[in-house]
């Protein structure tokens, strides 16, 4: 599912009173709208018209929000990290590096609710928040491992280094993200005793809805987070061009006209 | 029977979401400002 | 490439062998951690050896395979700074650029004397975790094997994540959190692998011995079509 991004910023403005000064656009806006739409009916179906479930009652309203939220970390914010530092590394042009960044930390927000749901749908289910079953396990390390990328990008550094550097961390991460996962599913299904999985669960026809409608909705919420971040991104980054700018400006002017070195750039 | 669970998961997840969505909206804003009008927009006019 | 990482594995080994680095503090850390472990998990505690119900056995030793590799873990964090502190000096890690060397050849030469560093501090570890916790030394080829290529594993991703984080002076927070997290897999493999080399049936280890070398095979390669480009931009 892509942004609907518009081209263009359309909106007029006033010199005095910048209206336009915010990241949104016609198409965003819209995005934005159905999203809200999407997270309400969400909410209604997840919370009030299904029903609980046989065995684990309410609880399982959780899974509504936990496995899509985990489908769209896992399966799209890094599979889009991961084409996003390839390209960048191939083209050089810095929206794919942006993109890679901006992916990856709406991906470890969605990351963390993964977690979080996972823990509370495992208290009254197992007994515990913690069971090391094989997808949380994995879950858990892929967040610090995502975090470690999260951390490289915000290193005080030359900012093309950087990128490039991030790139190629943002291409093995995802390898180990592999990795992670079959390991530890390999190990628990080894090490397991009869554990109760939290998604043997019967679903109705209303609740598979419903899950459906989650998995929707975690995908707008996400494209509309992707896109708004991305523009953020995108300002960050003309800034730090401008401040290069000046910056490089200031050192001819202080060189002397004429007698600035040829070719400083 | 379990909702002292799946009210903390929403608060956290929707919560978390909107924090999240405002820390981004201001922030596009603050930052907007401070770029020109061309170069705000990836597609817009003035890419560079 | 292999006349490169000759020279630079040499180098690295031969000032290593001059500093006594390793030796003199990260032999020493290694076995601290060894013991650290004993202080943290009491030895006396007890637990029932799997699958008998009457005898019991300290869980100390039962967990003697994950203690070891944790302790192999953490050292190897400290030998692998070091390989990429000792280039830090005077900017050798262009200098080794400029003239002329094969990055693929440099990585090579670093992975493989962390490597073999690495291996010295097994035996040590080794001989410690026997000592320590009574683990049975058993199963010689299958152990032998799964720690050469746990190790191969180790010293390449933790080669190629350095490089990562080489000439930042954050290095040594950044690399500890970039590299665990990509060495779970190696832990786990290695410590099941052990634990079937010790006391479980040898058989469960090989499966895991598999994914071990592949583990290795695919950093190696890793390391050496990453290395130039990451080179290039310190």
């Amino acid at each position: 599912m892509t942004t609907t991004g518009v081209k263009g910023s359309s909106e007029h403005h006033d010199a005095g009173n910048d209206r336009s000064a915010h990241t949104g656009t016609r198409g965003s806006r819209t995005l934005g709208i159905v999203t809200l739409v999407s997270v309400a009916v969400l909410l209604l179906f997840a919370l009030v018209v299904s029903p609980p479930e046989a065995t684990q009652g309410d609880a399982a309203r959780l899974f509504y929000i936990h496995v899509p939220s985990a489908i769209v970390c896992l399966y799209l914010a890094f599979s889009i990290t991961l084409v996003g530092s390839i390209m960048y590394l191939w083209k050089g042009t810095i929206g794919w590096d942006l993109i890679a960044g901006s992916a990856a930390e709406v991906g470890v927000l969605f990351l963390f609710f993964t977690l979080v749901t996972g823990m509370l749908w495992g208290k009254p289910t197992w007994g515990t928040y913690w069971q090391w079953d094989p997808r949380l396990t994995s879950t858990a390390v892929s967040f610090v491992l995502y975090l470690g990328y999260l951390a490289v990008r915000r290193l005080d550094m030359d900012p093309v280094l950087r990128s490039r550097r991030a790139a190629v961390l943002g291409i093995v991460s995802f390898a180990n993200l592999i990795i992670v996962r079959y390991s530890v599913q390999w190990w628990r299904s080894l090490h397991q005793g009869p554990t109760l999985d939290p998604l043997d669960m019967q679903i109705s026809g209303v609740m598979l809805f419903t899950w459906v409608f989650g998995v929707f909705t975690m995908l707008l919420v996400f494209s509309w987070l992707l896109l708004h971040r991305f523009r953020v991104a995108w300002l960050e980054h003309q800034l730090a061009e401008a401040g290069i700018d000046v910056a490089i400006r200031e050192r001819r002017n202080e060189a002397g006209g004429d007698a600035a070195l040829g070719g400083a750039i | 029977m379990g909702w002292e669970y799946v009210v903390p998961g929403y608060l956290v997840v929707f919560g978390g979401l909107g924090v999240y969505t405002l820390t981004l909206i201001r922030r596009g804003r603050a930052l907007s400002r401070q770029v020109s009008p061309e170069k705000r927009r990836f597609l817009g006019e003035g890419r560079s | 490439m292999w006349r490169d990482a000759r020279l630079i594995a040499a180098k690295d080994l031969r000032v290593e062998w001059v500093s006594r680095v390793l030796t003199t503090q990260v032999v020493p850390f290694g076995l601290l951690v060894l013991i650290l472990f004993g202080f943290g998990i009491s030895p006396d505690l007890q637990t029932f050896e799997p699958g008998e119900a009457t005898s019991k056995v300290a869980v100390l030793e039962q967990v003697a395979p994950g203690l070891f590799w944790l302790a192999v873990l953490f050292s190897a964090l400290l030998a692998i700074g070091r390989s990429f502190a000792i280039e830090a000096v005077d900017g050798n890690l262009d200098a080794l650029r400029l003239a002329g060397l094969d990055p693929a050849g440099i990585f090579l030469g670093k992975a493989g004397a962390v490597l073999v560093e690495l291996l010295l501090l097994e035996v040590v570890l080794g001989f410690g975790s026997f000592v320590l916790y009574g683990a049975p030394l058993d199963n010689a080829v299958l152990l032998v094997t799964v720690v050469v290529s746990a190790t191969v594993g180790i010293a390449s991703a933790g080669t190629l994540y350095a490089a990562l984080a080489a000439g930042l002076r954050v290095r040594d927070t950044l690399v500890p959190l970039l590299l665990l997290p990509v060495l779970a897999p190696v832990l786990l493999g290695a410590s099941l692998a052990t634990e079937a080399a010790l006391f479980g049936p040898a058989s469960d280890g090989w499966p895991w011995l598999a994914a071990l070398g592949a583990f290795a095979v695919l950093y190696l390669g890793a390391g050496i079509l990453a290395f130039g480009s990451l080179l290039e931009d310190s």
